[in-house]
């Protein structure tokens, strides 16, 4: 039986071929050769595992990762590009005495930071009193000019920060640079823990680890205060997909229960903001910016804007929405900033920064610029008003006295030209940390980012981070650009922490009210409900086209010609095999649910994303005919397994109701088409049965009528019938009722247009006799329910 | 010198917004000693729903207008009555070109006329090297920072065409410049780019010409629309000089300024939510009128 503590030779072991690289510190090894004291418990027990043990855990926790919807994604214009989320399983661990000392530190410096920011955009004595030089201001891109004079209403400027940390060679800490604009990754550190303790579940102790959950929660009271206190309410602002870290925006909405609003979502009337909503405009105090300041309103800042809301500016300068934060905060993640903060810091705090910051030096003034030419050899020498990260360079850098473009240049001529254009920064060494390879630990260089939040209670910092690791030995902070891995960071108590349950969203916050469905995310649901039925109705039609391709083998049999032009009616030009229609839909349907995810479940999400890579292989291989159709059938099973989950598993707010809309208005509408085609009195023999099997009704005809089918037995079945769910009838009157819980559906006693269209067609099939819908008649139902959709659209979507 | 000023603009829209946010920058400003606004008056159809003033940044009129029921026509008027003083002749106190570095370090501060805020690259204004050649070849050493200005903007007005289909207000300052030909500003953009080469601060103002010239003079090109000239930054004692590259001459009497910035976009006269295909204005003119 496993006691979970290995013998020291185990351990020994473990490490033996463990070479910390010279003249850099490392994490697990102490400056003494010995391993740390925080790390022996977690080795001891990781010495125990087998070879099988830790790969069945490592697994564990990537599953948890490809599960949850966590990958490495961008989105271009030829759909995502998705590989595997780079977790090093094994996660950095910092003893809680030295995290209490980074952590004060942190806090005087994020509160440094906020001093500036507020000099900046207000008195500005910095430049004044000759503590940043005035160029660094005036010529830099993030400094906002229509935000200089607006005070924020919490009187704060900086609310969620992050740090970039690496160690000296010496142990010590220091800080590679301060984000402050929108600082991602704290979503991404949630998903590593996760993924991290499932894979060092028991015999681990867990009970002496940090919880992160206290933070975000404290952080989300904080917004809430200040949403309170302007009367509105709180959203995250997301540029939307476009963006590498949508999907943390995502989580962090579903987790935290705050709405994810994109710039298109916000309208600005009278001063203040307001979100378009399937219930009209509802004011929004509070947002949580995921956008870059510059994009936040083509009026007063980027012309060129596409994502933000024209007149948010002029409303935070009105003082009616708060914004973490404010907007243009990002003017002190300027790297040249770097090189004044450590003065700032005597004279503002009167004392020098807990955590030095990596040395820099401004080339615009004559000694630092000698220095750095003098010393290219030990230097990075880039833009001085680049917002990026010292390892993150461009062509247009020098790194140890040599351009990254390889161009023939002087550099030391470069540097005294462009002066004041650039800076320089030590090229720092960082400490290492185990990762798991091939069997064994290795060292690999490791930079730690770390949030701290604005709260009631003051600066509070995540106890833990979101460490990236160098894919090589290499210690240079510059190893980091080349990509790498992700991994967890732990800090470990002496005692038993109190345990805070990183519960689902669902339980730990409750969503505000059934009406704050931001009308953007109404739409993509009302369509994706659309895109799903739609595929599923062509891959009906597409098998029934080849099972009578199949038996009669001849394209122009009169059913098989009937079939294939309904097709390219809707535009299925080719019908052998899975057509591109089919694939066309289901990445429609994608792209709507990827705009949603915050309020769609994980669940649903990834049936779709199998339903995909189903289609994707039977399209790749099966041949038209019966082959086809058994794939398709296949294919059919998938779709009703998705609706499954949105039916019996999504709560029914207002976002399942537009999505159970637009599948019953798909529904409703094809049936419709079939009809048209398949029921009329000049289509060739057979075509009615093609028109029962298409709309699964076979049995039921069979039992319900005991004759052969005629044109009358198909329409009252399928259009006229309000006890089959494939008919017209039942999905009208399926609209009806949902559009009936709808707001505005009826105000004082009077029904809005679409309740009214919705109950004209009901009345209209519930009465009607099968002759009635001939081919006139079935044109005008049509036509109905393209204005339903349309009055719908108008009331709720736009 | 005093004028009557009237300027029309109208947009026309294909596809009207169901709200429409506009910011103007089109009122004559209040410069004292120089240009007093003895009246001005905007009006705007259709009647907008909220209509504000405020100074911007740079301390221009900036006047916000929201439609919320959608236009498919927007005509802004503004009529004024400016004074305009001419002036005085002066000698060129402007420092040698080598010492403005040291008197631009001696400026402290992020105030609005502080020189920092018109060097380096503004959003319309890039360093091009074509430019910075040009500037450096047409300097006569040891000059002045003033007669340095004028040794450019003269080379520059032998250089270009004015040309006004040529461009558009979109076009690039080293595509004019390659091109060789432009609009009001387009010189004003390329002179930004080559005076800022030469560390010397400039900024771009838009304004408004006198439409038919005193007897005997010619007529100054880009009296028909909105013109647009510079200012350059000639060291502490001398300040902020205007210039107009278009017609080559220091600005005097028959300028009337309503905006400065660092280039066109901040001082756009008209800047929209909703655009008209390729932004330009449907209408757009001026008279400037002086009063006998």
């Amino acid at each position: 039986m496993d006691d979970g503590t290995g013998s020291s030779r185990d351990v020994a072991a473990l490490i033996a071929d463990y070479a910390v690289p010279p003249g850099v510190a490392d994490e697990m090894i102490g400056p003494d050769g010995r391993v740390r004291a925080v790390w022996q418990p977690f080795l001891d027990r990781f010495a125990r595992l087998s070879p099988e043990d830790v790969a069945r855990r490592f697994a564990r926790g990537d599953r948890y990762l490809r599960d949850a919807g966590v990958f490495f994604r961008q989105y271009r214009d030829d759909g995502p590009a998705e590989r595997d989320w780079p977790l090093s399983h094994v996660p950095v661990l910092l003893p809680e005495s030295e995290w209490t000392d980074i952590s004060a530190a942190l806090v005087e410096r994020a509160e440094l930071l906020e001093r500036v920011v507020a000099d900046l955009y207000g008195p500005g004595d910095l430049v004044r009193d000759g503590f940043l030089p005035p160029e660094l201001v005036a010529q830099n891109p993030a400094w906002l000019r229509p935000m200089v004079g607006a005070r924020p209403p919490s009187g704060h400027y900086l609310h969620f920060v992050a740090f970039e940390l690496g160690r000296s060679p010496d142990g010590s800490w220091f800080v590679l640079g301060d984000r402050t604009e929108a600082p991602s990754g704290a979503g991404f550190a949630l998903e590593n823990r996760v993924a991290t303790m499932r894979a060092f579940s028991d015999p681990f102790e867990h009970g002496t680890i940090h919880r992160l959950a206290g933070f975000f929660r404290s952080f989300r009271s904080a917004l809430q205060r200040s949403a309170a206190s302007l009367e509105g309410r709180m959203a995250i602002l997301t540029p939307g997909l476009g963006t590498e870290t949508y999907f943390e925006h995502a989580y962090i909405a579903r987790y935290l229960g705050l709405m994810l609003l994109e710039g298109e979502d916000l309208r600005v009337v009278d001063g203040r903001v307001m979100v378009r909503t399937v219930a009209g405009l509802k004011p929004v105090s509070v947002l949580w910016r995921r956008l870059d300041s510059a994009f936040a309103d083509p009026l007063e800042l980027d012309g060129g804007s596409q994502l933000g809301t024209p007149g948010l500016a002029g409303a935070i300068r009105g003082g009616h929405v708060a914004m973490a934060n404010a907007l243009g905060s990002g003017i002190v993640q300027t790297r040249a900033f770097l090189a004044f903060l450590p003065r700032i810091a005597r004279a503002l705090q009167g004392k020098p920064l807990a955590l030095p910051n990596i040395a820099t030096w401004w080339c615009g003034q004559q000694a630092e610029r000698d220095y750095v030419a003098e010393n290219l050899s030990r230097m990075m020498v880039g833009p001085a008003l680049s917002q990026d990260l010292p390892f993150e360079t461009t062509d247009d850098t020098v790194i140890a006295g040599r351009f990254q473009d390889g161009r023939d240049l002087d550099p030391r001529a470069w540097v005294r030209a462009r002066a004041g254009d650039l800076v320089g920064q030590e090229a720092v060494a960082l400490s290492t940390t185990p990762v798991h390879e091939d069997g064994a630990f290795r060292p690999r260089p490791v930079m730690l980012r770390v949030f701290a939040a604005r709260t009631a209670e003051g600066w509070r910092v995540m106890p833990g981070g979101y460490a990236r690791i160098g894919p090589s030995e290499d210690a240079t902070a510059l190893a980091l650009r080349r990509g790498g891995r992700v991994a967890d960071v732990w800090i470990v108590s002496d005692r038993d922490v109190p345990p805070e349950t990183l519960a689902a969203p669902q339980e730990t916050f409750q969503r505000a009210s059934d009406s704050l469905l931001p009308s953007r995310a109404a739409d993509n649901l009302y369509w994706l409900g659309r895109y799903v039925e739609r595929a599923e109705n062509l891959i009906r039609l597409v098998r029934a086209y080849n099972l009578r391709l199949a038996e009669t083998g001849r394209e122009d049999d009169p059913r098989v010609a009937r079939a294939g032009a309904h097709l390219r009616r809707l535009g299925v030009p080719s019908e052998i095999g899975v057509p591109g229609a089919v694939t066309q839909s289901l990445d429609s349907a994608i792209r709507c649910a990827a705009k949603v995810r915050d309020r769609f479940s994980i669940d649903g999400w990834t049936a779709l994303q199998v339903l995909r890579e189903e289609l994707g292989d039977i399209a790749a291989r099966v041949q038209p005919g019966d082959e086809a159709s058994r794939a398709l059938g296949q294919l059919l099973r998938g779709a009703a397994g998705f609706s499954g989950l949105v039916h019996d598993n999504m709560y029914r707010f207002a976002g399942w109701r537009f999505l159970s809309i637009g599948r019953a208005m798909e529904r409703a509408q094809n049936m419709t088409g079939i009809l048209r085609d398949f029921a009329s009195p000049e289509a060739p023999e057979g075509s009615f049965d093609i028109a029962i099997e298409v709309g699964d009704s076979v049995m039921t005809h069979r039992r319900r009528y005991q004759i052969e089918t005629n044109r009358n037995t198909v329409i009252d079945l399928l259009a006229l019938d309000h006890r089959n769910p494939r008919s017209v009838r039942y999905q009208v009157s399926r609209i009806l009722s949902l559009v009936s819980e709808l707001p505005g559906a009826e105000v004082n006693g009077e029904l809005s247009h679409v309740m009214r269209a919705a109950l004209r067609i009901e009345t209209r099939l519930a009465t009607a006799e099968p002759e009635e819908l001939d081919a006139k008649g079935l044109a005008a139902l049509q036509t109905s329910l393209v204005e339903l959709s349309e009055r719908l659209t108008a009331a709720y979507l736009v | 010198m005093r004028y009557d000023l009237t300027l029309g603009i109208a947009y026309d829209y294909a596809q009207p917004a169901p709200l429409m946010r506009n910011l103007l920058r089109v009122m004559p400003r209040q410069i004292a000693g120089v240009q007093q606004v003895l009246e001005a008056r905007i009006s705007v159809l259709p009647d907008p729903d909220v209509m504000t003033d405020r100074r911007d940044f740079f301390g221009n009129v900036l006047t916000e207008v929201v439609h919320q029921r959608p236009a498919k026509r927007l005509e802004i008027e503004v009529r004024a009555r400016v004074d305009r003083t001419e002036p005085a002749a002066s000698l060129d106190l402007t420092p040698l070109l080598d010492r403005l570095p040291a008197e631009i370090a001696g400026q402290r501060g992020l105030e609005p006329h502080r020189p920092h805020h018109f060097l380096g690259a503004s959003p319309r204004v890039e360093p091009d090297a074509a430019i910075s050649d040009f500037a450096r070849d047409c300097l006569p050493p040891g000059e002045p920072v003033l007669a340095a200005v004028r040794a450019v903007g003269r080379a520059l007005h032998g250089h270009m065409r004015f040309d006004s289909g040529a461009t558009d207000v979109n076009t690039a300052p080293s595509e004019a410049f390659a091109a060789r030909h432009g609009v009001c500003q387009d010189f004003t953009h390329i002179m930004i780019a080559a005076l800022r080469s030469l560390g010397i601060p400039a900024g771009y103002v838009s304004g408004f010409l006198r439409t038919r010239p005193p007897p005997g003079r010619p007529r100054l090109e880009g009296a028909d629309a909105m013109h647009a000239w510079l200012r350059a930054w000639c060291g502490t004692e001398t300040g902020w000089v205007e210039y107009d590259p278009t017609n080559d001459l220091i600005v005097g009497a028959e300028h009337i300024a309503v905006a400065v910035g660092r280039d066109y976009s901040d001082v756009a006269p008209v800047k929209g939510a909703v655009r008209s295909a390729g932004g330009a204005a449907t209408r757009h003119t001026v008279d400037l009128v002086p009063l006998d």
